[in-house]
C-alpha cells in the first residue's frame, strides 16, 4: 500500500543574505487513491514543496521527514526518486535542446523500468499518450520543451505521467496558463492516472477552475510556508468565495 | 572561371575603389614571404595561441618531404589531382588569398605541388569528394596546399579528414563559382600528438551558397583560421564548427567573414565542449561589412560547454561595420556549465546524473550535426562524440543497462 508522509518539513534556499526559510514544518499524508490539492497563494512556498519531494538541488532540507512507503526519500537522489515511484509535472518544464520527445520518453522510460521498452508495443504507447493529449504525432521529433506553447509543455508533463506510471504524481500549477479546452484534456489525463490501481496525487493550485474536473479527496489551505488548514472539497468553494485574505492576514 | 594570381594581386591593388579602410581585421597581406616578420605570440592574431607548441610552423621549420599519405576518391566528372609545376603555381591564389602571416607566405612560397580539386561548372557530384589525410610522423614538419575550384552551377561536398600524428601548416584554397552550391567539411580527427596549422580561404561566387564545417577533436594543437570573402551580390556562407577539446589540448577556430560584396550572407556556429585539466578552446569571430556590403545580413554564435574543472574557453566575437545599409547583424557567446534545471529535468524522470549529462552534451551538438548535413559523417561524429564523453562524463558508467539496477 504506497502512502507519501511528508513530516514537519522545513526547506531553506539560499539568497544573498544567508539561507532563508520557505518551507516551515509542513506535514501530509497522501494514501493511496487519494488525490489531495494543494491551494495557496502566490509565494506561499508550493512549488518548493513540489521540488523538496523531488530533489531539486537549490533546496535545503533542514528538518523533517518524507517517505515513501517507509523509505526514506530525502536520502535518495533525484533520479532514484524517480525510479521509488515519485512524479513531478512542473510549474515550468524546462527545455532541453537538441535532444528529441522521442529520444527522452523513451531514456526516461528505460531508466524507470530498468529495461527498454519493447519497440513495438511503446510506439504505439507513445502515440496513443500523445493523442489522448491532443499532441500531434509528429511532436516526438521535437526537441523537448523548445519552442513548446505553454498548453504543450503542461500536456506533454501529463504525457509523461501516463507514460512513466509512477505511484505518486506531485503537479505543480498544471492548470495554469491554460485555456478551458487544453484544461479539460490535461485533467482527462489526470484522471485516468488516478482511476489506476493504488495511485496517490498532490494537486499543487492557485486557482480552484481545475477541482471542477478534478474531485480532490482533501483540500489543504497553503500559507506562508505552512499547511494553514485542511478540509474536504467544501473547503475549495469557501476560497472560491473568499480568498486567501483571511489566512494570510493571520500569518502578517 | 580561372583566376590567376596575377588577377588576384591586381584586384587588391583596386583596393581604395572597393573603399578598403584600415582595420585590424584585415591588414594587407603579401605574398612576399620577407615581409612577414616571425610572430612573438604578442601579436593580436596570435595571442592566444602557445608559438611553443606549433613546432616551428609558424616560424621558419623546414617543410620538409611529406610523412602525410594522401588517398581520395575521384567520383565521376570530377578531375582530383596532385599537380605540380606552372599549374601548382597559377593555383596559388585562386581564392583570393594573400598571406597575411609568414607560415601562410611560407607555404605559397615553398610547397611545390598542390592537391587539385577541379569540379567543372554545371557538374552536380552526387557522391562526396573525401580525401584521407593520415600523418605517419609526428618528427616531420611538413606544408600543404589544396586547392578547390568549383565551376559556375556545380554542387559538390568535399571532406577532408585528418587523422594519424603530422606536424603540417596547410593552405586550402576554395574557389566557388557562380550560383555553385559546395559544401566542405574538414575533420580533424588527429592523434594526441599532432600539430595542425591552417587557413582556409573560400572566394563565394554571385549567388553562390558555401558551407564549411570545421570539426576538431583530436591533436595536441590545433588551430584552423576559416575565411570567406565574395566576389559578387547574393553569396551566401554558412560557417560551422564542432569541438572537444580533452585535458591539455589546445583547439583554436577563428573565423573571417568579409562581406565584400552587397545583399551577402554569413552565418556562423561553433559548438565546443570542454573537459580536462587545461583544455583549452579559442574561437574569434571576425565579420567585416564593407561599405559596398549594402543589405546584408550576418550572425555568428560561438557556444561551449565545460564539462570539468580545469578548462579555458576563450570565445571572442568581432563585428566591424562599415555601412549602415544593413539587414541584419547579430552574435552571441556564451560559455558554460551544465544547466542544473536541465538535468533536474531529466534526472527527475529517473535518469541518472551521467546518462542525463550525456543527453545534454548530444543535445548540444545534435542540431549542428545536423546541419553539416552530410549523411555519410552523421553517425561518425555521434560515435566520437560519444567516445570523448566516455572519457569523462561516461566514466562511471557501464551502460544504459545499469540503470534501476542499483536494489
Ligand atoms: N533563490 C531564491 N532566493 C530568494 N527567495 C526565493 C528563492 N527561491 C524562492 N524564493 C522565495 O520562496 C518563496 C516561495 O516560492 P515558491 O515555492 O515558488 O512559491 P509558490 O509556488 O507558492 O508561488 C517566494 O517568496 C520566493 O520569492
Ligand atoms: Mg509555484
Amino acid at each position: 500500500m504506497s502512502k507519501l508522509v511528508i513530516t514537519d518539513l522545513h526547506v531553506t534556499v539560499d539568497t544573498e543574505d544567508g539561507p532563508k526559510e520557505i518551507l516551515k514544518g509542513v506535514t501530509l499524508t497522501i494514501k493511496e487513491g487519494e488525490t489531495h490539492a494543494i491551494m495557496g497563494p502566490n509565494g506561499s512556498g508550493k512549488s518548493t514543496l513540489a521540488y523538496s519531494i523531488a530533489g531539486h538541488p537549490k533546496y535545503t532540507i533542514t528538518g523533517g521527514s518524507v517517505t515513501l512507503d517507509g523509505q526514506d526519500v530525502l536520502s535518495l537522489s533525484v533520479d532514484e526518486r524517480a525510479r521509488a515511484g515519485l512524479f513531478l509535472a512542473m510549474q515550468y518544464p524546462v527545455e532541453v535542446p537538441g535532444v528529441s520527445v522521442s529520444n527522452f520518453l523513451r531514456t526516461a522510460k528505460t531508466a524507470i523500468d530498468g529495461e527498454a521498452p519493447k519497440l513495438r508495443t511503446w510506439v504505439k504507447d507513445v502515440n496513443a499518450a500523445l493523442e489522448q493529449l491532443n499532441l500531434d504525432p509528429s511532436f516526438g521529433t521535437r526537441n523537448v520543451n523548445e519552442g513548446f506553447s505553454g498548453g504543450e509543455k503542461k500536456r506533454h508533463e501529463i504525457a509523461q505521467l501516463e507514460l512513466l506510471d509512477p505511484t505518486v504524481a506531485v503537479l505543480d500549477e498544471t492548470d495554469s496558463g491554460l485555456d478551458i479546452d487544453a484544461l479539460k484534456v490535461v485533467s482527462e489525463g489526470v484522471n485516468r492516472f488516478r482511476q489506476r490501481e493504488g495511485k496517490g496525487v498532490l494537486l499543487i493550485t492557485h486557482y480552484t477552475r481545475i477541482l471542477r474536473y478534478i474531485e480532490p479527496d482533501y483540500v489543504h489551505v497553503f500559507v506562508d510556508g505552512k499547511v494553514a488548514e485542511s478540509g474536504g472539497k467544501e473547503l475549495a468553494d469557501q476560497l472560491e468565495a473568499e480568498g486567501y485574505d483571511k489566512y494570510v492576514s493571520a500569518v502578517r | 572561371m580561372t583566376v590567376t594570381t596575377d588577377s588576384v594581386r591586381s584586384a587588391l591593388e583596386q583596393g581604395p575603389e572597393h573603399g578598403k579602410v584600415e582595420s585590424h581585421l584585415h591588414p594587407a597581406g603579401s605574398f612576399d614571404v620577407a615581409d612577414h616578420e616571425v610572430p612573438t605570440g604578442r601579436e593580436e592574431i596570435w595571442r592566444f595561441t602557445p608559438l611553443k607548441r606549433l613546432r616551428g610552423l609558424h616560424a621558419d621549420a623546414e617543410f620538409m618531404p611529406s610523412a602525410t599519405s594522401c588517398t581520395w576518391n575521384t567520383p565521376e566528372g570530377v578531375r582530383v589531382e596532385g599537380v605540380s609545376g606552372d599549374e601548382a603555381r597559377g593555383l596559388r591564389g585562386i581564392s583570393g588569398l594573400v598571406p597575411n602571416t609568414r607560415w601562410a607566405a611560407r607555404v605559397l612560397a615553398e610547397v611545390p605541388s598542390s592537391l587539385l580539386i577541379d569540379v567543372p561548372a554545371d557538374t552536380e557530384v552526387a557522391e562526396p569528394i573525401v580525401v584521407e589525410l593520415d600523418g605517419t610522423d609526428v618528427a616531420v614538419t611538413e606544408a600543404g596546399h589544396v586547392a578547390m575550384r568549383f565551376g559556375a552551377h556545380s554542387k559538390a561536398v568535399v571532406v577532408l579528414n585528418h587523422t594519424g600524428s603530422s606536424s603540417i601548416a596547410a593552405v586550402v584554397e576554395i574557389a566557388v563559382g557562380d550560383g555553385a552550391d559546395v559544401t566542405v567539411v574538414s575533420l580533424q580527427d588527429w592523434a594526441d600528438d599532432a600539430v595542425h596549422l591552417s587557413h582556409h580561404q573560400a572566394r563565394v561566387g554571385r549567388d553562390a551558397t558555401y558551407k564549411h564545417a570545421a570539426i576538431s577533436f583530436g591533436g595536441d594543437l590545433v588551430r584552423m583560421d576559416a575565411n570567406v570573402t565574395y566576389d559578387g551580390p547574393g553569396g551566401s556562407a554558412e560557417l560551422l564548427g564542432l569541438y572537444f577539446a580533452d585535458a591539455g589540448q589546445h583547439i583554436e577556430h577563428r573565423i573571417f567573414a568579409d562581406h565584400t560584396a552587397p545583399r551577402t550572407k554569413s552565418h556562423a556556429v561553433y559548438k565546443g565542449a570542454l573537459q580536462g585539466e587545461k583544455a583549452h578552446t579559442v574561437w574569434v569571430g571576425n565579420v567585416l561589412i564593407r561599405k559596398v556590403a549594402e543589405g546584408i545580413e550576418t550572425y555568428e554564435e560561438n557556444r561551449n560547454l565545460v564539462l570539468t574543472d580545469g578548462c579555458q574557453a576563450d570565445s571572442i566575437p568581432n563585428l566591424e561595420i562599415e555601412t549602415g545599409e544593413i539587414e541584419g547583424a547579430g552574435h552571441a557567446s556564451a560559455t558554460a556549465r551544465f544547466d542544473d534545471n536541465q538535468l533536474f529535468y531529466l534526472q527527475s524522470r529517473g535518469v541518472s546524473e551521467a546518462e542525463a549529462q550525456r543527453l545534454v552534451v548530444h543535445g548540444f551538438f545534435n542540431d549542428l550535426i545536423r546541419q553539416v548535413g552530410v549523411p555519410s559523417i552523421e553517425d561518425r561524429l555521434l560515435t566520437t562524440v560519444e567516445a570523448e564523453l566516455a572519457k569523462n562524463v561516461l566514466k562511471d558508467v557501464g551502460s544504459l543497462a545499469a540503470f534501476g539496477s542499483d536494489d
